[in-house]
């Protein structure tokens, strides 16, 4: 158990009926990081964060949030926390404002720091336009929006992220991506979870992968990707000509050599920085021109990959996790 | 691209102002849920049809088209007999709108959103429950003013007036339980729309509601008789003093009306309080 920890997940289970749907799960997560919890559909993640969020009671084990036990005391838990779930969960009759003052009142928050803090998420979210529209009309990134405001009323210290940005266009996740890292500048500790490796790589500090229920990896995600072996040397020479000759040189050290003929890439497995800066100075002393050489890490989904023997989103044989609690026979 | 250059931890800032959550009660909370559902009718005025339009559609198509055939022997005739009976249907079916409204905000998960606020989790229903009554409310207002329109009197006294309506705001509030419990069990508002269809609309008719029940079938009249709803209906006719005089082998319930419709309320209640509450747990907990 760690001191400053400010979520503590502690071999959590639920099982509804026959089905496991969280088996085990344990999980720690410092004050101010990111964890990002990551699985395909049907993994568990939703439960997970359920049980954590005190919607679901977990069949045994349990979690700490904020130094809280979520069995133990639930509203405290409740006061530290803010839960942004897979679907947008926004008033749609509402405007911005009505939205964000009905929770704020829900919080007991004093009337006129409900004003204040509404104009400044409004702001930060770029909604002050919308605010006065009735949610119906946002568009799908202004809702997920307008639901991380709402999250934020009264300014927890854990955030609880459920697939933020599923659904949402590439332009809106990036938005979406940058309001989080502001967050975490501001000490906020979020737990988010994605079926996105992307997204697990460009916003958490740590990874636990998760399938089936169960922990399969966790680490940062550099150690994920050292995890699914060695990196790859791409060399991409610059005349086509020259792939024959190159491909001759790097033999001679590396015992084998993919070539990509109309890349003009040569793929080598790479034991290191420094191999490959030996193979640079072959190329240095040699009359090859290149266009490029370096190492490429295993993508977070080759690390899936590894780890599972299915890539990420193969949904085959996995139950849609956005329907757990709905379609699970309780 | 890795996130080691992201640098999103460089910059962190001293720490964020927390305001203070302050414990409230569970009447503001529920004050609260309840205003967002008023704002939901001033956005949707269509969702008060059940209390406007719909009612006083039946109450001109019973009057006049109807009505004309059917004797009541009254001084105001069958226009004010009718009145509490579609009274009496209208606050039936707000079971409806609770059951709708619960089942939409269970669908789109605003029951979750609430649930994992630091208030009392009754609020969600309470909250519901107050603007139901409130929805039935203006309906009973709407009813007055279009019956005083087609000639319906109260006859009684104040107090007597005042127990019909208190009577038929408490069958709202025993139905609540009813839509509380449909609200959980469905899952979607066009399974509720079904099942509330398919047996709010026989129950409500298969009374005193809209013609005397002297010349039913006897099994059917038997039926019609023992109806809860016979019992509102009648007990709200006789305190506003638009009740015909009672066929001397009516139904028990008939014969006492007020303190049928009470003992009505209570069972109701008391049944489907406790199963409605547990089935509406046991489908958040999920």
């Amino acid at each position: 158990m760690t001191k400053d920890a400010a979520i503590e997940a502690e071999n959590l289970v639920k099982t509804f009926g026959d089905k496991t749907a969280v088996d085990d799960v344990s999980f720690s997560v410092p004050t101010g990081s990111v964890l990002g919890l990551l699985g395909p559909n049907g993994a568990g993640k939703t439960t997970t964060v359920r049980m954590m969020a005190t919607l679901t009671r977990p069949t045994s084990g349990t979690a700490r949030v904020a130094g809280y036990d979520i069995i133990e005391s639930p509203r405290d838990v409740r006061r530290s926390m803010g839960l942004t779930g897979q679907t947008a969960t926004v008033d749609e009759l509402l405007t911005g404002r009505e939205n964000l003052r009905l929770i704020g009142s829900l919080y007991g928050l004093s009337g006129s720091y409900i004003k204040r803090v509404t104009e400044d998420l409004l702001e930060r979210f770029s909604l002050s336009d919308a605010g006065n529209k009735i949610a119906k009309t946002y568009s799908g990134g202004m809702r997920r929006r307008l639901d991380l405001a709402v999250s934020l009323i009264a300014t927890p210290p854990v955030l609880f992220l459920d697939e933020p940005t599923t659904g949402l266009d590439p332009r809106s996740r990036l938005e979406l991506w940058d309001v989080l890292r502001e967050l975490v500048n501001d000490g906020t500790t979020l737990l988010l979870t994605t079926q996105y490796l992307e997204e697990a790589d460009q916003l958490a500090d740590n990874i636990v992968v998760i399938d089936r229920g169960k922990v399969i990896a966790e680490g940062t995600p550099l150690q994920l990707k050292d995890q699914s072996g060695a990196a790859s040397l791409v060399v991409t020479v610059s005349r086509a000509e020259d792939l024959a000759m190159a491909e001759e040189m790097m033999r001679a050290h590396v015992p084998e050599v993919h070539v990509d003929a109309g890349a003009r890439q040569l793929t080598a497995a790479a034991e290191g920085l420094q191999h490959m800066t030996r193979i640079a100075g072959l190329f240095a002393d040699s009359k090859i021109e290149l266009d490029d050489i370096g190492l490429k890490r295993p993508s977070l989904d080759d690390v899936f990959l590894h780890l599972t023997g299915h890539r990420a989103d193969d949904t085959t044989e996995t139950d849609d996790d956005s329907r757990t609690p709905e379609e699970v026979p309780a | 691209m890795t996130n080691i250059d992201q640098g999103h931890r460089l910059t962190q800032r001293p720490e964020l102002e927390r305001p203070e959550i302050v414990q409230t009660s569970l009447l503001r909370q529920s004050l609260s849920i309840t205003r967002r559902n008023l704002i939901h009718i001033k956005r949707m005025p269509e969702m008060l049809l059940d209390v406007t339009i719909q009612p006083v559609i039946f109450v001109l198509l019973f009057a006049y088209v109807f009505g004309s055939s059917i004797t009541i022997d009254t001084e105001a005739g069958y226009k004010a007999w009718l009145l509490g009976g579609i009274m009496a249907q209208t606050v039936a079916f707000s079971a409806f709108i609770v059951a709708v409204g619960l089942t939409a905000d269970l669908d789109k998960g605003i029951v979750d959103r609430m649930r994992s606020l630091p208030i009392n989790s009754a609020a969600v229903l309470v909250g519901r429950s107050m603007s139901s009554l409130l929805h039935s409310s203006i309906g009973l207002v709407v009813m007055s003013l279009t019956g005083l329109l087609i000639g319906w009197r109260i006859h009684t006294s104040v107090v007597e007036a005042a127990l019909g309506y208190l009577l038929l705001l408490g069958w709202g509030f025993a139905m609540i339980w009813v839509g509380i419990w449909v609200g959980s069990a469905m899952r979607s508002v066009e399974g509720v729309n079904g099942a509330m269809f398919a047996t709010m609309f026989p129950i409500t008719f298969l009374a005193n509601t809209f013609a005397p029940t002297d010349n039913m079938p006897t099994w059917l009249r038997t039926v019609a008789e023992w109806n809860p709803i016979s019992s509102l209906t009648q007990a709200v006719r006789e305190l506003w003093g638009n009740d015909q005089p009672l066929h001397p082998d009516a139904a028990l319930p008939l014969q006492h009306p007020v303190l049928a419709t009470l003992i009505w309320i209570v069972v109701i209640t008391a049944i489907l309080a406790p199963l409605a509450i547990r089935t509406f747990n046991k489908r958040t907990a999920s």
